[in-house]
Parts: C-alpha cells; structure tokens; sequence
C-alpha cells in the first residue's frame, strides 16, 4: 500500500517537473503560465497523496466503508457546481451589461466582451452544468444499481482533472488563448488533458454499473452513459487538430472551410443535445420520482424516446448552417431530423411532467418540485422552438438574431439551471446528513427570483431578436434596404438593459440557494412554518438490498 | 421480475415489475397524440426529403422532385429586382448628373436607392443619418469642404478625397505647423486666439491681433484673408460654427500644429456609376445641396 502510494506521488511529482520544464521551453505567455498552473497541481496533488498514506493505513482497519455509497467526491462536486454557477451568472452579467453599455468593456483585452463570452458560456456549460453532471450521475447510478462507487480513487481523479480543465480553460480565455471553436475554445492540450479526464470518467460510471446489484439499468444511467460516450466522440473529432509548436499554445484544425464549421456545429449541437438535454434528462429522470415519491409514467415511452432522441440528435447540427456555403442537402438533413427530434424531445417531458400524475398536489406544497416542474414546462417550451427554428423559412428570420440568444437560454435558465437547482435542494441534507435543508421557503424564493428573471431574459430577447429580423430584412417602396446596420443595433438597447435586469434576478436566486445550501451544511433549521418534503431514510441510502433489509431490521 | 407487478392505486395502472432505489415504472402505454405527431412528423420529412435536394449520392445529391436550389433561387429573386429596376438603372446611365433635377420621377428614385447605398456603404464613417463625426464631415448641412453641387459630389465620391493611386482624387495637404518648425508654439497660440475671433468664439485681445498678422502670411492663402475658406483647395471655412475637428482651444492647437489630412476612399472602382450617382443624389438631397453648376474638367491635381 505505502510503496504504491509513494509510486503515485512520485508520477506526480515526475508531471509537475515536466510542466515546469514545458513552462521554461514555452513558446508564448499564455503557455508558459498554463504549465505553470499545471506545475502547481501537480505539486499539491504529489503532496496530498503522501500525506494520505497515514489517513490509508490507519482506515485500512475499517471495512465498513463498502456498505455505505462513496459520497465525498459528490459532495465536493456539489459545492464545485454552486460555486461555478455563481461565477458563471456573474460573468453573464457582466457581459450583458457590455453589450448594453459599451463602456464596461474598460479599454482593457483582458475584460473585452470577446474574451469574457466563452468565459461565461463555459463556466456556465461546463463548469456549473458539467459539476452538476459528473456529482449528479456519481449519486444517481450509485443508488440505482445499488452498488458503491467503482474505482473511488479515480473519480477522485475525475473531479479534481475536470476542475484543473475548468482553470486552464478560463485563464486561457482571459488572456486570449483560444481556437476560435463556439463552446470548444480552449487549446490543443487542454482538450488532450479533457480526454484523460473524460475517460477516466467513463471507467468509473460503467465501473459502477458493472458492479450493480440490481438486475436491470435503470433509464437514468442509460442517458447518462449516452451523454458520456457522445461527449467523449464530438470532443475528438472538433478538437482534431495540429499544434504550431509543441510548447506553445496555438493549434489549427485539421479540417478547412465549410467541413470545417460542419464539424464545428456536429459538436456544437449535440454539446446541447447530449451535455445539456440527454445529461440532465439522466438527471431528471432519479430526481424527479425521488422528490415526487411517484412511479415513472411510462416505461415504454421511456424506451422509446431514448433511442429516437439518441439517434435523431447526432443529425440535426447543419440546421446551424442555413442559408451558408453548406451544400442544399445537408441543409435539408439537419432540417428534417430536427422537426422529427421534436416528439423524441417531447417524451422527456411528458414522463417526468406525469410522473406527477396522483401527486400534482405537490407543485402547490413542495417547492422543490415546483422547481423541477418548471423545468420540465421550460424543457418543453425550448425543444419545440428548436425544431420550430430550425425550419428553413423561420431560420431565415432568426438566425444571427437575439432570437436564437432568448432560445438558448429559456432552455439553459429554465431547463438546466432548475432542475440542477432541484438536484441539489434534494441532495444537499441527504449528503451531509441532515434532517432538511435550511429553508424550504428560501427554496420558493429562489424559484420566484429565477422565475422572473428567465421571464424577462427570454421575452426581451425574443422580441428583440424578432425586431432585429425583422428590421434586417424590411425593404421600402422603392425596394431598397431600410435600415442600416448600426440603426438595428441601437434599436437593441432596451432589450438590453431589461436582458441585464432579468440576469441580476436569476443571480439573487442563485443567492439564495448559496446561503440556504451553507446553512444546511453548517447544521442550521430555520424557524419557519413547515412545507412538505419527502421522508428521507438514511439507513436505507445503502449499496446492497441485504444491508438495507438489516439496517431496516436493526431498527 | 413479472412477480414484482403491482397496481398503482392513484393511477390504476400497473408497474412494469422493476425497482430501483424506490423508483418503479408505470405501464401505461404511449399516449396516441404523441405516437401520430412523432408518425407525422417522419412522414413530412419523407415528403421533404423528395421535394428538396437531400440524399448524398457518390458524386452528388438527390436533386429533389422541385429541382430547387438555393442558388436558384437567389439568382431568380436577383434577376427579378435587376428587370424591376432595368428601366430605372438604364435611364440613370445614360444621363449626366446635372440633368437630373430636371426629371422629378428620377431624381426621387435615384435617392431612394442612394439612401439604401448610403446605408451599407458610407454610415461607418459619416453615421447612419449622415450626421458625420469628429474627422467625418456632416452632409447634412451646407458647409462643403469640396463643393456641395451634384457635379462636384459625384466627382468626390468617385475619385475619394487624398486617395493614393487615384490621379483626379481631391488633393491638397495642410502644413504642421508646429511639428514642422514653422510656427513657434506661443505663435500657434496667438493664431489660435486669431481663429476664435474670426469664428465669434472670443473678443479681440492682443493675442489675436498678433495672430492676425500670422495668419495674413501663413493661413489666408488657402483659408483666406478671413477665414472665409476655398473650396478648390478643401481648405475648410473657420468663420462658421461647424468643425471637423473642434473649434475649442485645444483641438485647435493640436491641427494647427500636427495637421490633418483626412481621406475618403475612391468608390468609382468599387461601384458601378449608376450607384454612385444615386448617392450622390441622395447626398445632395439631404439638406445642403447646391444648385447646379456648368460641368467643368476634373480639378487639376495639386501636390
């Protein structure tokens, strides 16, 4: 056990060398101050894993650790996500404030809206949402196969990898290292890094569910597995690329032209369908049951809008690239198989929605729940759109308009961040072992905050973006154009500052739920008057049915 | 896992026999409306897949029953607006600028399409109402550095304005004065207070008395002896309130002592005379076009 231990802290120690000497060779800047991160993470890592052997040795003795899930790593991917939603909403701000009040750019590249923008769209995707991913599924596909986690060490690998990726990502926005690839910005290795990671990941999760105890794979682990795998795909094939020099931090990608800005949208697309639909669909189908206490609706639909969603997705990216040098058929393809995605999209909200079926009394009692219902009806709304919009006719008004900015976001405010922030209300007191959360009315202020803030977000660029479209394309008597760019621009103000106002909202909810999720870990209950929650048993929270049935007997 | 089934009380449906962590799974089949949305939803695409071009072949695509084309159809709908403005675009051709106001009909097409021109063209430097900023003159009023006829504002946009490679560009360079050592900086003071005289932004003070004399012998020449200014020459008029880079004390020192030289592009090699004309109507129209005058010989070019 000690010679292993020293063998690992000895690789790291081996790394964090050879990130300094890569930091000593740099090519450029930026590059040299990405290995010296890496040097640093190195280092730590090296250090706490020699520091472990005495922890290792002295818990050698207790073997009860298989009969209980291995939690920690979620918890700290718990608190990674808040943390990062927090930074990503600010950032979001910040950029929305840009966009209205120009000035806010500050004359400096390092706060220009071209760099915070992928600051923004990655903490929030990747950082808040990939957190919330990787916490989420490690929970999930835990208690429902009924099995610890496989390979503990290296999903403690998992989270602290994902987290260097997330630094080494936005300190390279900052100071301008990027590939210029929508939601892929950051460089040649740090996407390599992202795949060892990424994998990593894949081991554990299919780890554990080769380990269940269970007999069937229970429907969340199937979108989960199916968000693993495609991710692991589109981020290969975007990312193929040659680096200009092998100690600096610029590549160039191995496709050209129209190929390349396909490949681009193949993975821009399906970043939204399989990270952010099929992911949070896994999610969505534990929570949503878990908090309801009601059966899933329907299995059979469950079924079947799983592999039509699977399979439609990966074709429906070219409806990206409408009305551009992409050749007429592909446009035609990626039209076709986004209307077709829309039923296959739709089966997601209808099993969770009547899931409620027998307990729709709950929406009014239990805020959690109406957190998670809300989703479910913004999930629906965005899932129509898209296909809506990706029809050849409607894109021709709304594509590269505002439109398409309110679409992203009633999907990503409404969809995503709800049912995210439902996720962690449920965990939070079952992961630190607590009676309940701090509030559960802080819980219904957080959601009437979020609310209006996706009400005004989403309105406000949905006529803007119309207004935009429209004004673009109005020709006068005479058949000429009528405005000129910069006149629709200002036109946009407004929608702006009220896009700003609708953030700031959002932004308090989330505040709410960072003080509510640190009172419930410090161990306080606020006096307020009760609202319903589930019953929570701890000593059913166990891996195998037998230590369930004896811990439940035991009492 | 058959044994495990139960009826649901809530719902009367029964579970599909499977649990996990406490989640079972009702039976209930798909809802019909969903299943014949997501049948039409397919049978459309197939209908589509036929009418447009969509299936890739070995060294093409299906060309789709309609035979449409994106190209197709932008080169129907552009040929549609070229025959709709044949009549227009062939009557503008053939007619020299100074004549048009003489064809009311005309002349309002010709600023119809100038305005749309001026749109995409010109509002990057002279702002979308062609109210200009600073270094970028206003069109809108009548203060014209090279003439406001429409003989002269077409001249200017085809030739541009200090454009390198053009032989009938406008040309004309002021001197830095103070960069150059021609002026000592307390001289370049008293002219500027001399300026501000002549422009009714201050009194007469011994400064611009003696700054008089200095403009008599260093500026008149081109802006005249009061300031009055010369077209041939852009030489701009300073008695006036209208600046193209600021009449404050400051902005006048700094052009006095660095000069400027501001440039406008040719247009004449990037569009065709028809657009520039209708620009140059559009231009003329705005507020302080000058009547027409005999059409001359481009300006000799100056150095």
């Amino acid at each position: 056990m000690e010679d292993e231990v020293t063998l690992k802290a000895g690789l790291w120690l081996f790394a964090g060398i050879g990130a300094i000497f890569m930091a000593a060779m740099a090519a450029d800047g930026p590059f040299a101050v990405h290995m010296t991160i890496v040097f640093c993470a190195a280092v730590l890592t090296a250090f706490v894993t020699m520091r472990g052997v005495s922890d290792t040795v002295r818990s050698a003795g207790a073997a009860s650790t298989d009969q209980r899930y291995y939690d920690d790593v979620i918890r700290w991917g718990v608190l990674a996500t808040v943390f990062w939603g927090v930074v990503g909403f600010l950032v979001g701000i910040v950029i929305a404030a840009q966009l209205s009040f120009p000035l806010l750019n500050l004359s400096s590249e390092f706060t220009t809206f071209g760099r915070l923008r992928p600051l923004h769209t990655s903490a929030v995707i990747f950082a808040f949402g990939g957190n919330a991913l990787i916490a989420t599924s490690f929970y999930v596909v835990q208690r429902t196969c009924r099995a610890r986690l496989a390979f503990p060490g290296l999903a403690r690998f998992v989270f602290w990898g994902y987290q260097l990726f997330i630094v080494l990502a936005a300190t390279g926005y900052v100071m301008g290292v990027t590939e210029g690839r929508e939601y892929a910005e950051p460089e040649w290795y740090v996407d390599i890094w992202l795949t060892i990671v990424w994998v990593s990941y894949l081991a554990v999760f299919v780890g554990t569910i080769v380990r269940r105890s269970e007999p069937h794979i229970y429907v969340a682990n199937w979108f989960y597995l199916g968000f693993i795998v495609t991710v692991a795909m589109l981020h290969l094939v975007n990312n193929l690329s040659l680096p200009v020099s092998w100690v600096g931090s610029k590549s160039y990608s191995l496709f050209s032209g129209v190929q390349d800005a396909l490949t681009q949208w193949w993975y821009g697309h399906n970043a939204v369908g399989f990270f952010l639909t099929a992911g949070f669909l896994g999610m969505m189908y534990y929570f949503v049951p878990k908090q309801a206490e009601r059966p899933i609706y329907s299995y059979r639909l469950s079924i079947l809008h799983f592999w039509s969603l699977i399979f439609l997705y990966i074709w429906a990216g070219p409806h990206h690239l409408h009305y551009t040098a992409l050749p007429d058929w592909a446009q035609t393809l990626g039209m076709v198989f986004s209307v077709m995605l829309w039923m296959p999209s739709w089966g997601g909200m209808i099993n969770g929605l009547m899931t409620l079926n027998g307990a729709w009394d709950k929406i009014r009692t239990d805020p959690i729940i109406r957190m998670m219902v809300f989703a479910l009806a913004f999930y629906g709304m965005s899932t129509f759109e898209g296909p809506m919009m990706s029809i050849k006719s409607v894109n021709s008004l709304s594509h590269y308009t505002n439109w398409t900015i309110g679409h992203v976001h009633s999907g990503a405010l409404g969809w995503n961040g709800m049912i995210t922030f439902g996720a962690i209300y449920y965990m939070v007191p079952r992961l630190w072992g607590r009676e309940r959360l701090y509030s559960l009315r802080m819980v219904n202020w957080h959601f009437w905050c979020a609310t209006l803030g996706i009400v005004l977000y989403a309105s406000a660029m949905w006529v803007a973006g119309i207004t935009q479209g429209l004004m673009w394309r109005e020709y006068g008597d005479d058949g000429y154009l009528v405005y000129s760019f910069a006149e629709v621009v200002a036109a946009m103000h407004p929608y702006y500052v009220i896009r700003v106002t609708g953030g700031l909202l959002y932004f308090a909810g989330a505040i709410f739920m960072v003080w509510n999720v640190w009172m419930t870990i410090a161990g306080k209950r606020r006096a307020e008057a009760p609202m319903s929650a589930p019953a929570f048993n701890p000593a059913l929270d166990r891996p195998t049915p037998r230590a369930a049935a004896a811990a439940a007997a035991a009492e | 896992m058959a044994e495990n089934k139960r009826i649901d009380p809530k719902t009367g449906t029964s579970t599909v026999g499977h649990e996990w962590d406490g989640i079972e799974e009702l039976d209930t089949p798909m809802p019909r409306w969903w299943l014949w949305t997501f049948y039409a939803t397919i049978l459309f695409s197939i209908g589509y897949c036929i009418a447009y071009p969509a299936w890739p072949l070995i060294d093409r695509a299906t060309a789709g029953a309609l035979g449409w084309t994106s190209h197709g159809q932008l080169e129907s709908e552009l040929s549609a607006e070229r025959a709709r403005r044949a009549d227009l675009v062939r009557a503008l051709a053939g007619m020299p600028i100074e004549e048009l106001p003489a064809h009311p009909d005309l002349l309002a097409a010709a600023e119809q399409g100038g305005r749309s021109a001026f749109k995409v063209h010109c509002a990057a430097c002279h702002g979308a109402g062609a109210a200009g900023s600073r270094g970028y003159p206003n069109l809108n009023d009548d203060d014209w550095l090279w003439g406001g006829s429409l003989t002269a504002i077409e001249q200017t946009l085809r030739h541009g304005i200090r454009q390198p490679g053009d032989d009938a560009t406008r040309q004309s360079l002021m001197p830095s004065f103070g960069r150059d050592g021609i002026l000592k900086s307390e001289q370049i003071d008293d002219v500027v207070s001399f300026v501000r005289v002549v422009s009714r932004q201050e009194r007469p003070s011994a400064a611009s008395r003696r700054g008089a004399a200095l403009f008599a012998t260093n500026c008149a020449a081109c802006h005249g002896p009061g300031g009055e200014g010369k077209r041939d020459l852009g030489a701009p008029r300073l008695s006036d309130g209208i600046w193209l880079y600021g009449g404050d004390r400051t902005s006048l020192t700094d052009t006095v002592t660095n000069a400027h030289a501001g440039m406008m592009p040719a247009w004449a090699d990037k569009l065709d005379p028809v657009t520039i004309k209708m620009l140059a109507a559009y231009v003329h129209s705005l507020g302080g076009g000058e009547a027409a005058q005999p059409r001359l010989a481009p300006a000799p070019v100056r150095r």
